[in-house]
């Protein structure tokens, strides 16, 4: 096993930090020119329309993709070399690929799996990873379907298991991309909820969204993306009318509730 | 034949080497079935060709020739989709039909007689005890390979993308997987020849998933009707005198078949 020494990040090293990171597919540039620090305890929204290239940026800070320029790092290191530090790093997928599948795992088992990296190669769980399964499986509200077959969940209940496979590695770094894609209002704030409670336990939380409206009142910090970086900061500095009409071109509207900065994005009806 | 076919030593040779194999296709065809990856198994398959054609001219061994040939065509296969330079189908695609294609080439060359139907169609009854040592050592080999890796296999074949982002060494599994998957199938080629090969990897894990949504009561249907298609495809062949890979073949694709009729998932 590794030495104590190893499993320790530097407290003051950032999260994650992107240097004149551009990112493309073969000669489509989809990310350009984007430097962006997230200190570690932060709780960071990368807001933008679709086809902005949220999900780009989030694969790059997980070391999925490879940037064409600039420099990332995960806790102070390139994701090449974070080695066993990637233990702590929890990610919620979108659009899981083994959705279609008549995947033979139950609930529990799926959420087992963020214990792996901890666990290690070839070894089997032991009685404190499955009370840190049972645990995160309370956390997002799921202990009752534990032994119900990963297949016959729902959308939202599968997204809440991912949730909680994340959650079981206990991580430092939980990164959700789209999570309340297709989720109802009430999920989506119990959600939000949640994600509050570990940015105040200390956990940092980056989440990709194209919702600006509820989460901009959860977080403290927000990246605004349109193929470049348009502006980030706190929340109320940055959610301006100019930010969001640079970003969402005329559909955003940005609007005050008292002293309370509130934004909503209004799709042009024609009558 | 009559009715005591069973007790001579080369029927009993192949019942237990089709036992073996039945074993291997359909643990490692479980995991194939669930990544998907039925078409790497039949592209495989055919580049044993190939590799069999290989080993003939140099007068290697031909089977492991065509074991060492194949799991080099997996990787490479790996390698590429691994880069995003094309996608698994296209990439199986091309590599197959080259590999089979330079066999064809090798053989015009060779100009012997050697027994291709064999390859193509499998030469059960012709199973030695040198096959069968050589089964035993690559049964117990994957086997233990399988039983270590159990649940970083499974990871693998859930959420590839989410092994590699906590840190599971998921390039090495995906290619250890791909020599597997490889190493497999070859084997499988003696019983019922490489045209049919994939088969035996595809249709025992297809039958289980129809029967049970728990993994490990999963992989044992799947085993033991790979291992039943086998028993039973041979005793069939033997007593009805038809061609033995072919009919392993159809009795497996019989379980597939009253599988998703009494399908219970």
């Amino acid at each position: 096993m590794m030495g104590d020494a190893d499993l320790m990040i530097p407290p003051d090293v950032p999260a994650i930090r992107l240097e004149n990171v551009t990112v493309g597919y073969g000669k489509q540039v989809v990310l350009e020119d984007v430097s962006l620090t997230i200190p570690q305890g932060a709780f960071w929204a990368i807001l933008g329309p679709n086809a902005a290239g949220k999900t780009t940026l989030l694969r790059t800070m997980l070391g999925l993709l490879v940037p064409q320029k600039g420099k990332v790092e995960i806790f102070g290191r390139p994701p090449k070399q974070l080695g066993s530090w990637r233990r702590w790093i929890g990610y919620v997928p979108q659009h899981h690929q083994a959705a279609l599948v008549r995947f033979p795992l139950r609930a529990y088992d799926v959420v087992m799996m963020g214990r792996y990296p901890h666990i290690g190669l070839v070894r089997r769980p032991g009685p404190e990873d499955h009370e840190h399964v049972r645990r995160a499986l309370k956390r997002v509200d799921m202990a009752h379907a534990a032994q119900k077959p990963w297949f016959s969940l729902s959308g939202g209940e599968r997204q809440r298991i991912l949730m909680a496979r994340a959650l079981a590695a206990q991580p430092r770094l939980l990164l959700l991309d789209e999570p309340t894609a297709g989720v109802d209002v009430a999920a989506t704030q119990s959600l939000y909820e949640l994600l509050r409670e570990l940015h105040q336990e200390g956990m940092t939380v980056v989440v990709v969204s194209h919702d600006v409206g509820v989460i901009a009142q959860y977080v403290n910090g927000v990246a605004c993306l349109n193929r470049r970086l348009v502006a980030h900061g706190r929340p109320e500095e940055v959610l301006t009318q100019e930010t969001l009409e640079t970003m969402y071109g005329c559909e955003a509207v940005f609007l005050h509730h008292g002293g309370v900065p509130h934004m909503v994005v209004r799709r042009h009806h024609k009558p | 034949m009559d009715l005591l076919w069973w007790t001579y030593p080369f029927v009993q040779r192949a019942i237990i080497g089709g036992v073996l194999i039945g074993l291997l296709t359909a643990w490692v065809g479980t995991f194939v079935v669930l990544r998907r990856m039925a078409f790497m198994g039949a592209g495989i398959g055919h580049a044993a060709f190939g590799g069999v054609a290989v080993g003939l001219l140099l007068g290697w061994d031909p089977v492991l020739t065509a074991t060492g040939f194949c799991v080099v065509v997996a990787w490479a296969i790996t390698v590429v989709v691994r880069r995003g330079a094309l996608t698994s189908d296209t990439a199986i695609g091309i590599f197959f039909a080259a590999t089979m294609a330079f066999g064809v080439l090798l053989l015009g060359m060779l100009q012997t007689t050697t027994d291709l139907f064999g390859y193509l169609f499998g030469s059960v009854l012709a199973i030695g005890t040198a096959d069968l040592r050589l089964l035993l050592v690559a049964v117990v080999a994957v086997g233990a390979v399988l039983v270590a890796l159990h649940k970083e296999f499974v990871a693998l074949a859930f959420d590839a993308e989410y092994a590699r982002v906590t840190g599971l060494p998921e390039p090495l599994l995906d290619y250890l997987f791909a020599a597997l998957v490889a190493i497999t199938v070859v084997l499988a080629i003696k019983m019922v020849g490489l045209i049919l090969a994939s088969a035996l990897l595809v249709i025992p894990g297809a039958t289980a998933l129809h029967l049970s949504r728990d993994f490990r009561t999963l992989l044992g249907i799947a085993i033991g009707v790979g291992v039943a298609s086998m028993v039973l495809g041979l005793g069939a062949s033997l007593v009805w005198n038809t061609p033995p890979g072919a009919t392993i073949v159809l009795v497996a694709t019989g379980f597939f078949v009253l599988s998703w009729v009494f399908r219970r998932v």
